[in-house]
């Protein structure tokens, strides 16, 4: 049922008839509940998966091809987010096998910035945008920062969801709101950050997950990376879920984003590998699977360089950003 | 290692162990920088100055059993029994300076010493095991006339004040500690006023047996000074005033009726192998009704 | 038409082919000895006889070592030294004291628990990732727990002063081999009894190092025998004239022919036996989860688990969805080498235990159900079963009754939940039972109806020395673990 609902005959309009509060509870309600329990005791077994040598050495290079390479500090400079961008387009000055990563992410204001710096380049603009990270202004408000940050150059654009509408049943609301803002976004790539911790139970991740899909989004995101806890693999692996079943009702696929907290290799392997047995090969590729993270990159350089040279690495041989 | 053992060496200058308290897993002076002189029972020499815990030190530390009181109480049960058994098995390895501790604090012999510091380990091994066994003796399933399945569960109260026993002052210590923290209260304890130096040993045991900073949080101090604040707090749950001085604890236990706390009083033999009673004492009967139907 | 992610700055290639390495568990932390003897009295000596049997690697089906067989001599001398220590050591000790021997044991089990995870996962078959997260901390937590109440059993709820019953023949299966001595050992143990364990010929080894634990926590001799040894062994112990309790898990057939056999006699008995569990699927259950559920249910350690939720129920309209979720998960099981930290499935214990699981999918195909696997390679030498589900399985069918006790489910459905428990119990078991619906009153009416003598509710093969376990009908009687388990070692 669902499934001929999203199968609409252009493909568009996924949700054609059905946006008001009602309907879409209806709808959102309708969704297989999730067990608690059950997802926890599922990621901390696919936590002890044992990744080894060539195995763990392809997974560092495709997790640093993941990377979204983010700073969202107040104190963030034009020069900071320079640097950044070099590190993103060669992440080892050292080592020119190392790839460069999927994106830097940075404050609209600094789009232009990062731009120039990232010229034509494989490395994409994120910008978070939509008054990042709370939420807590006007439609026309959020909207004009999204247009701020694509004109100014941005591909890609994380938004956050109003939570307090979804909290309080206002689908319909969150559901025009991401529309409008996909409007926006023009041909820039949208990601909905959900902020789950917010949402507080899995059953709301799966909903806000699909409400988000439903809507438009070209990515879910767990975390504004803001609020504790941010990415967490349980919270991953329903997501994760959402968008395999999302992709088998509707054909679309919907890309995932874990943001926040992640900072070892280990940690990022770890998704990796909830991705690969949870929505499958399709979604290990940067196209449909993004790390929000900045650490995390020269974690994965050091055990990348242990993999390699057989010996631990030290921090003081990999730059700051 | 030497062929035959350390003797103690009149020519050498032995380092003095300094007592502090014990709050939120650190070891603090008291904020009010008071100390006083702790005697041996027998010769009245001076063994360590203990720090002297204020009003304000006391509000710390409830403070800091709160907060641990969460993590603590929905800690599986068998984790809260590995971690009693972890600290039995600390004691036993520390079994000669505890001896030493309690001859010198209670002027008894050597042997009656090791003998009670002996008693002390098998306390808490003896509570070590109830954790995962006291809700199916003092739980269970209530056969109501109805279609609801119905049953019961001991939780525990919260934070609760353990006024110490002033003369035992290990085996009474852990007698009055372990069955309030085995269930998963957080405990503020008043160590004995006249013999604390145990009983801040003990807590360098508990800082090191994976017990979370803040279930025991041990006061030195004027024990009448110091469960007068405890009994009227507000945020304390219960208070076993088993240690306070006779004459104090009508009052004690007037002050606590102001926010309805559970006064426990148990003047035990320590020599005795204990009942579930002070566990009991210091949880909350939960029962839970579910309708059954298809 | 937006139907690809990936049109902006990163176009999506199609996703890594991301293949494990090999990630094997060291097989160096425990060293096999080239003979073991029988644990008698305290010691490690030869059978009697001096005849010995060898144990393999049911995976590679390499000869590991050999091992005594214990003949009547043998188990006249086991029973001996139990009951001698029973008299003099065991029974009159102070229960305070039989707790501490108990938690040297569960620590030394601890500290050497990786010893015992390669050790289990060599002799038996299963994953690493088994042996190292299930049946090793559990056996461990089993010896804590029951240490517990050794000196608590006034409070058990069996009299003032409950009694030990002297010298129990305990006699346990090769499925899980450590913990089941475990559940054997510790409640005996705890209560005041001396034991003579018969480990399962396939599975010594984990009971022998067991066994020197008992020797490094300094337990008196005679306290804990262990007879290695085949099925005579285990009959000539259970008839022992000097034995007071008997205690089995295994196949509801020789459950049976035990229970003739002491027919009569003063002794006493407990039996775990076989099973063959409902897993009930209701169209509002959490799908994945229920998934998982089912997995657990029926593939962990290769089905050959008494409680496996070898019969799926699955309510007619969400049969499909079920079926299709549960197949593109089985696809992402890995099989083979048991010490690979990764695997999910392991081997099947021995050539026996194929040729039963063998027999009885042949006779599902031959009586009409669909046969689907998915594609996995198996190993060419080692006793190998790749994960099975029958869909289109009637109640009638040989392998919707009889205990297959392998990687191998029966599927089949259901309209109401009346229907649910009529279909469940419907079955000479009567070992578990699973329920898979976010309803929880209907947990608690299918629970209630549901004859099985363990019920898991939107959970399945989930175990703690908390709480007891044993069947109804002829999945046997008594149980273990938590206070229940107490009483099948006292007079009580």
């Amino acid at each position: 049922m669902l499934s001929s609902q999203l199968r609409s005959p252009q493909g568009g309009d996924w949700l054609a008839g059905v946006s008001s509060d009602a309907a879409l509870r209806q709808l959102l309600h309708g969704l297989p509940g999730v067990d608690q329990v059950g997802v926890h005791a599922r990621a901390a077994a696919l936590a002890t998966r044992s990744i080894k040598k060539e195995a763990k050495l392809a997974a560092l290079d495709l997790a640093v091809t993941m990377v979204d390479l983010t700073t969202l500090e107040g104190a963030d400079t034009p020069g900071k987010v320079r640097s950044l961008c070099a590190k993103a387009m060669r992440p080892d000055p050292a080592d020119a096998a190392v790839p460069p990563v999927a994106a830097v992410c940075v404050y609209p204001d600094l789009v232009a910035a990062a731009k120039a710096e990232l010229g034509r380049g494989t490395v994409a603009v994120a910008s978070v945008a939509t008054a990042f990270p709370s939420g807590r202004a006007s439609l026309k408000v959020k909207l004009a920062d999204v247009a701020d940050a694509v004109d100014a150059g941005a591909d890609e654009i994380d938004m956050v969801i109003d939570r307090g509408a979804f909290l309080a049943g206002r689908y319909g609301q969150v559901c025009e709101e991401i529309r409008a803002v996909k409007e926006a976004c023009g041909p820039a790539h949208l990601k909905v950050i959900l902020e789950t911790a917010e949402l507080a139970t899995l059953d709301n991740v799966v909903r806000a997950s699909w409400l988000a899909m439903l809507a438009g989004a070209d990515f879910i995101k767990t975390s504004t990376g803001k609020v504790s806890p941010a990415a967490t693999p349980p919270v991953a692996l329903v997501m994760l879920a959402a968008v395999r079943d999302f992709e088998q009702a509707s054909g679309r696929l919907v890309g995932v984003k874990v943001a926040g907290g992640i900072r070892t290799a280990k940690d990022a392997i770890r998704y990796l590998v909830l991705v690969n047995e949870t929505a499958g090969r399709t979604w290990l590729a940067p196209g449909l699977f993004r790390i929000g993270a900045s650490s995390l990159l020269n974690d994965l350089l050091r055990q990348r360089g242990k993999q390699l040279s057989g010996r631990y690495q030290g921090q003081d041989y990999f730059t700051l950003d | 290692m030497p062929d035959k053992p350390a003797q103690p060496d009149a020519a050498r200058l032995a380092v003095r162990k300094t007592y502090k308290l014990y709050v939120g897993g650190a070891f603090p002076r008291s904020e009010s920088g008071r100390s006083y002189q702790v005697r041996a029972a027998k010769g009245g020499e001076l063994l360590a100055f203990a720090a002297q815990a204020s009003r304000k030190d006391a509000r710390d530390a409830v403070e800091a059993a709160r907060a641990a009181f969460g993590a603590w109480s929905s800690a599986t049960a068998y984790n809260r029994g590995q971690v009693l058994y972890r600290a039995a098995e600390m004691i036993e390895g520390r079994a000669g300076q505890f001896a030493g501790e309690i001859l010198a604090a209670e002027g008894m012999s050597m042997t009656a010493a090791r003998r009670t510091v002996a008693a002390a380990i098998d306390r808490l091994v003896w509570y070590a095991g109830w954790p995962d066994k006291v809700a199916q003796v003092a739980g269970g399933a209530n056969q109501v006339a109805g279609p609801y399945f119905n049953f019961s569960v001991p939780e525990p109260t919260g934070v609760v004040a353990v006024i110490a026993p002033a003369e035992s002052s290990l085996l009474g210590l852990v007698s009055v500690v372990a069955p309030v923290i085995a269930t998963g209260n957080a405990a503020v304890v008043v160590a004995s006023e006249e013999r604390p130096l145990p009983a801040i040993t003990l807590s360098e045991v508990l800082a090191t047996c994976d017990l979370p900073g803040g279930v025991v949080n041990m006061l030195t101090g004027r024990t009448g000074e110091l469960a007068a604040v405890l009994a009227g707090h507000f945020d304390v749950n219960a208070i076993d005033i088993t240690g306070a001085a006779a004459g104090s604890r009508a009052e004690l236990a007037r002050l606590a009726a102001a926010n309805v706390k559970r006064v426990f009083l148990g003047e035990d033999d320590w020599a005795e192998t204990p009942t579930p009673r002070r566990m009991l004492a210091f949880t909350e009967t939960k029962t839970v009704w579910h309708p059954v139907g298809s | 038409m937006a139907d690809k992610a990936g049109e902006g700055a990163v176009a999506v290639t199609s996703g890594l082919d991301w293949q494990y390495a090999p990630a094997p568990e060291s097989r160096d932390v425990v060293a096999i000895a080239p003979r073991y003897g029988l644990f008698v009295n305290g010691e490690f000596t030869q059978a009697a006889s001096g005849r010995t049997f060898p144990t393999i690697n049911p995976a590679t089906e390499e000869e590991l070592t050999v091992v005594a067989q214990a003949g009547p001599a043998d188990v006249d001398r086991a029973v001996a030294a139990a009951r001698t220590a029973f008299e003099q050591v065991w029974g009159p000790m102070p229960g305070s004291e039989r707790a501490k021997y108990l938690y040297r044991i569960a620590r030394i089990i601890q500290e050497r628990s990786r010893e015992f995870a390669v050790l289990e996962s060599i002799d038996n078959g299963k994953p690493i990732k088994e042996t190292r997260d299930v049946d090793i901390p559990l056996a461990a937590a089993h010896f804590f727990y029951y240490a517990g109440w050794a000196d608590k059993l006034s409070y058990a709820g069996f009299g003032p002063d409950p009694r030990p019953l002297g010298v129990a023949g305990q006699v346990i299966p090769w499925n899980f081999p450590l913990l089941m001595a475990a559940w054997k050992l510790a409640p005996a143990l705890a209560t005041g009894n001396t034991c003579v364990l018969k480990p399962a010929e396939t599975t010594p080894l984990t009971a022998l190092l067991l066994a020197e634990v008992c020797q490094q926590a300094d337990l008196p001799p005679g306290v804990v025998n262990v007879l290695t040894g085949a099925g005579g062994t285990g009959a000539a112990l259970v008839a022992h004239p000097g034995v007071d309790k008997v205690a089995f898990t295994g196949s509801t057939e020789v459950g049976i022919a035990i229970t003739e056999k002491i027919a009569g006699s003063a002794k006493k008995l407990t039996l775990e036996l076989g099973g063959k569990a409902a897993n009930v699927v209701f169209d509002d259950a959490p799908i994945d989860q229920a998934v998982e559920g089912i997995v657990n249910g029926i593939f962990f350690n290769q089905g050959q688990v008494c409680c496996a939720g070898s019969r799926l129920l699955v309510q007619e309209s969400v049969a499909e969805q079920v079926v299709d979720r549960l197949r593109r998960r089985l696809a992402t099981l890995r099989v083979g080498d048991p010490l690979d930290k990764n695997t999910d499935l392991g081997a099947i214990n021995s050539r026996r235990q194929l040729e039963k699981i063998t027999e009885l999918t042949a006779a599902g195909e031959a009586e009409g159900a669909e046969r689907w696997s998915p594609p996995c390679e198996l190993p060419s030498r080692g006793y190998w079963f790749a994960p099975t589900v029958f869909t289109g399985v009637s109640q009638a069918h040989r392998i919707a009754r009889e205990e297959i006790f392998g990687p191998v489910l029966s599927v089949l459905t259901f309209r109401t939940p009346q229907e649910a428990v009529a279909k469940a119990n419907n079955t000479p078991y009567g070992l578990s039972a699973g329920i898979w619906t976010e309803k929880g009153s209907r947990i608690l009416w299918m629970a209630q109806r549901l004859r099985a003598g363990v019920v898991w509710a939107n959970t399945f093969n989930v175990f703690d020395p908390a709480s007891p376990f044993g069947g109804y009908k002829e999945s046997g009687f008594g149980r273990e673990g938590g206070r229940h388990g107490l009483a099948a070692y006292l007079d009580a």
